[in-house]
């Protein structure tokens, strides 16, 4: 495979770069200019193909003129960061969807795991790719046509003598007068092996050919090759988006043997593991934490500061408050928090900033008594800092008005952090322009600890302690009576433990057993105790197949055993 | 203005424009206008803060009240008992409250009802703004028309509806039966363009500041505004931003205030900061072009350079104060010409004249070859305008606005000559042409007629012509020179577009997708090193896993996910399968794949999914 890489990298005149394709991100025209590009690279070797360069493209030159214009500017500076880092492919970032084969992962792994030590290469090729002369919806067909026509020309390529083959490429060449097969024309000079890898390589930037094994090592057998080649990007993507079917192996965790391990243990064993890039880590650090004193400054003048890249930004925000915050007014907002709501942050300035006791009667009249509080006393000054803005429950349009609102106040000063890949997505204009933002790249690398430890992840088993007490204090501000029409649900639950096809326990025989134990005296008083539960959502009500409507505990085993023995314990 | 039937409310329809951030700063102004020469109640409503009627009601009383403890503070009393008892916010309530205001107010005017006819207010009427109408809700606009609609006559009031889009939405919005409850006048408010013009006006093209934007900066923020968001105040914030970067990056920014201030500043620089200005790209530049023995004096004496310093601020100045004006008469000559090879705003003139010197390039080649092409009349009003220019800008042009005024009167004089001589001209030619001769003859004179048409010898005007635009080019020569060239521009000049652009115009998704990518863009770590599109297996583990799950499709197989995971991460540690410790190993290289799960999920690549067990969503590109 990687030997494969570098021949490739030899003949590779028109290879995929990744600075044109910032480029095409950025701009949606950029396709067409990859390609000119492409071009015009192939021009250098074969300057008869000039003539044939489509007319289309000079009409767009224009065009390309302008969006280069503004490409240059906004394009080069970002060419220019790339000592920083961010240089990504467009075409990997924006891509279509393409069939997927099982097992492609394994492989892969495989492949990783054979060379260790040293640079396994993904091949950008092996990635679906936005090919690039599609995006223009109104040249749909025309591409379409063209990838056809490609796949085809390049069987011809992979089966047919070298004679037959020049003659047979010619006309292909001038049938669709794309630049694009200048570059295997322009191999044909070439050694025969040569031209296959090269037309290999147009493929794979052309149609995103996800169907294609990965060239196994040294072995890349051509029929197989072949095979692949006629597969059609049009066709792909379709295929992709009709089958509502899954392709992946029926595994799971349970036969895996694998046990579910809490958050406990989890930590335990993240501790052993051993720390990795340690120096490095230290000194992306340093460079993110000599930013301190601007980002004061800044913020001091109006702006908002808000952070960006992946790692957690928890442990640099941290530093930031107590090496500069220690002495002003300052409120901290853990975001990732589950509980967290825009309400308990204007709760906290109210009352712990403002000392203002009383309550408001919507969070919009709470608002305009805070903005109206820092808008008559400019000596009040308080610093926000909110880790993980664009947490599940801050997120909300109302939630981030308020907090925009609230950050465009001249004395409150607000640094946030985002990591959600879409969090820009929440602010329009309007709001972008009420928290005046500044955007700062403080990529940490450092593992989300705090922030997915509140997450319901998959692989965690959850502990049950937040459920356990929540359900204790509950049922403790209950009647007794309600508390043993709960108990007496919670142990007809776990007798049915083991009952894999267990429905829950129907509404008619729970009022049977409740009148049983003189829990109740009517239906209608059960119905009511039952909202209550479900207000507080203690069970939950499902209809059966039969229509009967049956009750559910929604409390994992173990914990409603748990809260049972506690229970007898108490009484 | 149309005749208003007297149920009719008046009402201005404000179209704006979809630079909604700058909405504000014009309504601000609007309503102080309003308050200082027509009436105390104007009331702004926004759309989030009136969900419904009742709300907007509130909102309105609430601002009014307000209004009215402004005018007259003995009311207050009576204001803050009405809002205690929370008001019970009704049209009802609402005309009694004007009744009475006026009352006090205006107890001279003896008839409150106002008479159709008369378009004076005898009485202020109530003003409501509603700022952004898209956004409201239909059901609260309409209810809100046709109540006050009903009370028209107990109180003068007047609507005004701010509108991004067009003003067909006002019949989008309201039905035919509520908007004949209205007369509405339409109203067009400038376009942005015309106030970024004016703001780069009044804040660049002036020596009144000394602070100045390179041309890359200003490219960045004019893309911005054009390519983004047509907002006035996003091209403001991105001048704040580089006012503070200058000034926090740049030591000798300093030396960047009135040219006084400057040199007084620049007597008490220290050792360090003459050192700065040593390093400065231009001065050194300016250094060798000395003789040697001033070169080794500004390069060791600070109280030379010192010296120097000022004199150079001093020049900087100048070549301000030359440059605006110039720019200004060169875009009058720009303007004219037809498709404007040089742009047709002047900030397209400036960024061209700022980067480079713009009369080597193309555009301005072709913008004088049409120059020399103009008309008479076209040209001497061009030629008035620029002497227009130069004498408003001061004494140091005199010599070139006497030099303009002579080539009027010369374009003057000409006149007279002109008629004459082309009288002459056709009168020979068509003598030639009635003698009699023969076809050969006949021939030969067309022959040199057209020939002689061709190589014509120029006329007086072209002459003329071709001097006047010689003259501007050489003004253009001597005083356009790009800013870059000028020693000490660093001072004054603010050029770093990258780290505007990184702050103002951020690419989160990339710096992600480049971090999960290709990690050592961050870490510099050697085993990290990787071609564009690799990745090397010893990477952090978020890397890895996304790296991996890229290969799949909508769902992804944990259990396969995991193996995968396991297959790389042991494959790099090298460890023995038969060791003692593989359980714990295994373990922690668990531990290790869901935190690099739950990172992803957090980073919104994937979501938990019920279609299958043990399963996730892929929710990004190409997966979803």
């Amino acid at each position: 495979m990687s030997q494969l890489e570098l021949k490739r990298n030899k003949v590779l005149e028109a290879r995929f770069v990744a600075d044109e394709d910032v480029l095409k991100h950025i701009s949606d025209n950029g396709g067409v200019k990859v390609r000119k590009d492409r071009a015009q690279l192939a021009l250098n070797v074969k300057r008869f193909v000039k003539k044939l360069e489509n007319i289309s493209d000079d009409d767009e030159a224009q065009e390309i003129m302008e969006e280069q214009n503004y490409v240059a500017v906004l394009g080069a500076c970002a060419e220019d960061s790339l000592r920083n880092g961010p240089s990504a492919g467009g075409g990997k970032i924006y891509s279509f969807q393409t069939p997927k084969r099982s097992g492609k992962m394994a492989e892969l792994a495989s492949e990783l795991a054979q060379t260790p030590g040293r640079n396994v290469t993904f091949d950008s090729s092996q990635y679906p790719e936005k090919p690039a002369s599609t995006p223009q919806s109104s040249k749909k067909y025309s591409a379409s046509n063209k990838a056809q026509l490609q796949s085809e020309k390049n069987e011809f390529v992979s089966t047919t003598p070298y004679r037959l083959r020049k003659r047979l490429t010619a006309p292909s060449l001038r049938s669709d007068s794309e630049s694009d097969y200048s570059a295997s024309c322009s191999e044909e000079e070439e050694e025969d092996k040569d031209h296959k890898e090269t037309s290999d390589v147009i493929l794979d930037q052309k149609t995103p050919s996800k169907t294609r094994a990965a060239p196994a090592s040294k072995k890349t057998p051509a029929k197989k090759l072949k095979e692949e080649m006629t597969s059609n990007l049009v066709e792909e993507y379709f295929e992709a988006h009709s089958s509502s079917k899954v392709l992946t192996s029926d595994r799971t965790l349970q036969k895996l043997q694998k046990r579910k391990l809490d958050q406990q243990t989890l930590l335990v064993l993240l501790n052993k593991a051993p720390p990795a890039f340690t120096a490095e880590l230290k000194e992306l650090n340093q460079q993110h934490e000599s930013l301190f004193s601007k980002w004061m400054l800044q913020l001091h003048l109006g702006f908002s500061i808000v952070l960006y890249g992946l790692g957690s930004k928890r442990d640099l925000l941290e530093k930031f408050r107590t090496s500069l915050l220690r002495d002003s007014v300052h409120l901290v907002v853990n975001g990732f928090f589950p509980s967290i709501t825009v309400r308990s942050i204007l709760n906290s300035i109210t009352e712990e900033v403002l000392d203002h006791v009383g309550t408001f009667r919507s969070p919009m009249d709470q608002l305009d008594l805070i903005m109206k509080r820092f808008k008559e006393d400019s000596s009040l000054e308080l610093y926000l800092l909110i880790h993980n803005l664009d947490s599940k429950m801050l997120r909300g349009d109302k939630s981030q008005q308020i907090l925009a609102q609230l950050a465009s106040l001249p004395n409150i000063h607000l640094i946030a952090s985002i990591d959600h890949i879409n969090a820009p997505l929440m602010w329009d204009q309007a709001k972008q322009s009420l928290y005046n933002w500044l955007w700062y790249e403080t990529t940490t690398f450092s593992p989300y600890l705090e922030e997915t430890s509140y997450e319901n992840s998959l692989l965690v088993q959850q502990s049950g302690s937040l459920a356990l007490s929540s359900l204790t204090h509950v049922l403790h501000s209950l009647t007794p009576n309600a508390r043993g029409i709960f108990r007496l649900l919670a142990q007809y639950h776990l007798e049915n433990k083991d009952n894999p096809s267990y429905p829950g326990l129907s509404f008619q025989d729970f009022y049977q057993r409740c009148r049983e134990a003189f829990l109740v005296n009517s239906d209608l008083t059960l119905r009511a105790q039952l909202t209550e539960f479900r207000d507080h959502k203690l069970i939950r009500t499902k209809r059966g197949t039969d229509g009967v409507e049956y009750l559910l505990i929604p409390v994992d085993n173990g914990t409603l055993t748990d809260f049972l023995e506690k229970e007898d314990e108490d009484m | 203005m149309c005749r208003m039937k007297s149920s009719e409310i008046p009402t201005a329809a404000l179209v704006l424009g979809v630079n909604v951030t700058d909405h504000d700063v014009t309504f601000k102004s609007l309503s102080e206008v309003l308050q200082d020469n027509v009436t105390p109640y104007v009331v702004s409503l926004q759309a989030k803060e009136c969900p419904g009627i009742k709300h907007l009601l509130q909102k309105l009383m609430g601002q009014l009240m307000d209004c009215c403890v402004d005018v007259d503070s003995s009311e207050e009393e009576e204001c803050v008992n009405i809002s205690q008892k929370k008001i019970r916010c009704s049209m009802a309530s609402l005309s009694k409250w004007y009744e009475s205001v006026t009352k006090k107010t205006g107890s001279e005017t003896p008839s409150k009802k106002r008479t159709s006819s008369s378009r004076h207010w005898q009485s202020p009427p109530i003003v409501v703004i509603f700022k952004d109408m898209e956004s409201f809700t239909t059901k609260v606009l309409q209810d809100f028309i046709v109540i006050s609609s009903q009370h028209i006559h107990e109180f003068p009031l007047v609507l005004i509806f701010g509108i991004a889009t067009s003003p067909m939405i006002i019949h989008r919005l309201l039905p035919h039966s509520v908007s004949s409850l209205l007369c509405i006048e339409l109203f067009q408010s400038l376009s942005c363009k015309e106030h970024l013009a004016t703001v780069i006006d009044k804040l660049l093209l002036t020596t009144q500041f000394p602070f100045k934007l390179s041309e890359k900066v200003l490219q960045v923020l004019i893309n911005i505004f054009l390519y983004h968001d047509f907002s006035v105040q996003n091209f403001i914030k991105g001048f704040q931003l580089s006012i503070v970067e200058h000034f926090y990056s740049q030591p000798l920014s300093v030396l960047c205030c009135q040219l006084l201030e400057a040199k007084k500043r620049v007597n008490s620089l220290s050792h360090n900061q003459c050192e700065n200005i040593r390093s400065l790209p231009s001065f050194r530049r300016y250094v060798e072009n000395q003789v040697s023995e001033k070169q080794i004096a500004l390069l060791t004496e600070d109280s030379f350079l010192k010296e120097v310093t000022q004199t150079l601020l001093e020049d900087l100045h100048i070549y301000h104060e030359n440059y605006f004006t110039v720019l200004r008469c060169l875009h009058v000559f720009t303007t004219s010409l037809p498709k404007y090879p040089l742009g047709k705003q002047i900030r397209e003139l400036y960024c061209a004249c700022l980067g480079k010197r713009v009369w080597e390039t193309e555009e301005y080649g072709s913008a004088v070859q049409l120059l020399r092409m103009l008309a008479k009349d076209e040209l001497v009003a061009i030629l008035q305008k620029c002497a227009e220019i130069f004498i408003s800008s001061g004494k140091q042009f005199s010599n070139t606005v006497e030099k303009l005024e002579e080539f009027l009167a010369r374009f003057q004089n000409l006149e007279v000559a002109e008629t004459n001589e082309v009288q002459d001209m056709s009168v020979s030619s068509q003598k030639e042409l009635q003698k009699k001769t023969d076809l050969y003859h006949l021939q030969k004179t067309l022959l040199e007629l057209k020939e002689s048409k061709r190589s014509k010898k120029l006329t007086k005007f072209e002459m003329l012509r071709f001097e006047v635009v010689d003259f501007i080019d050489s003004l253009v020569r001597s005083y356009l020179a790009p800013a870059e060239m000028q020693t000490l521009n660093e001072v004054v000049y603010f050029n770093t577009a990258n780290t505007l652009r990184e702050h103002l115009n951020a690419a989160p998704r990339i710096a992600l997708h480049t971090a999960l990518n290709n990690p050592y863009c961050y870490l510099k770590n050697q085993t990290l090193k990787s071609d564009v599109g690799c990745i090397s297996n010893t990477a952090p583990d978020i890397c890895i896993v996304y790296k991996l799950h890229l290969e799949c499709g909508r769902l992804i197989n944990l259990v396969d996910w995991l193996e995968a995971f396991s297959t790389v991460v042991t494959a790099v540690e090298g460890t023995d399968p038969d060791s003692v410790a593989t359980d714990q190993v295994d373990e922690i290289i668990h531990a290790r794949f869901i935190r690099a799960v739950s990172e992803l999920e957090l980073l919104g690549f994937i979501k938990p999914s019920k279609q299958k067990t043990d399963h996730v969503a892929r929710l990004t590109w190409g997966g979803c």
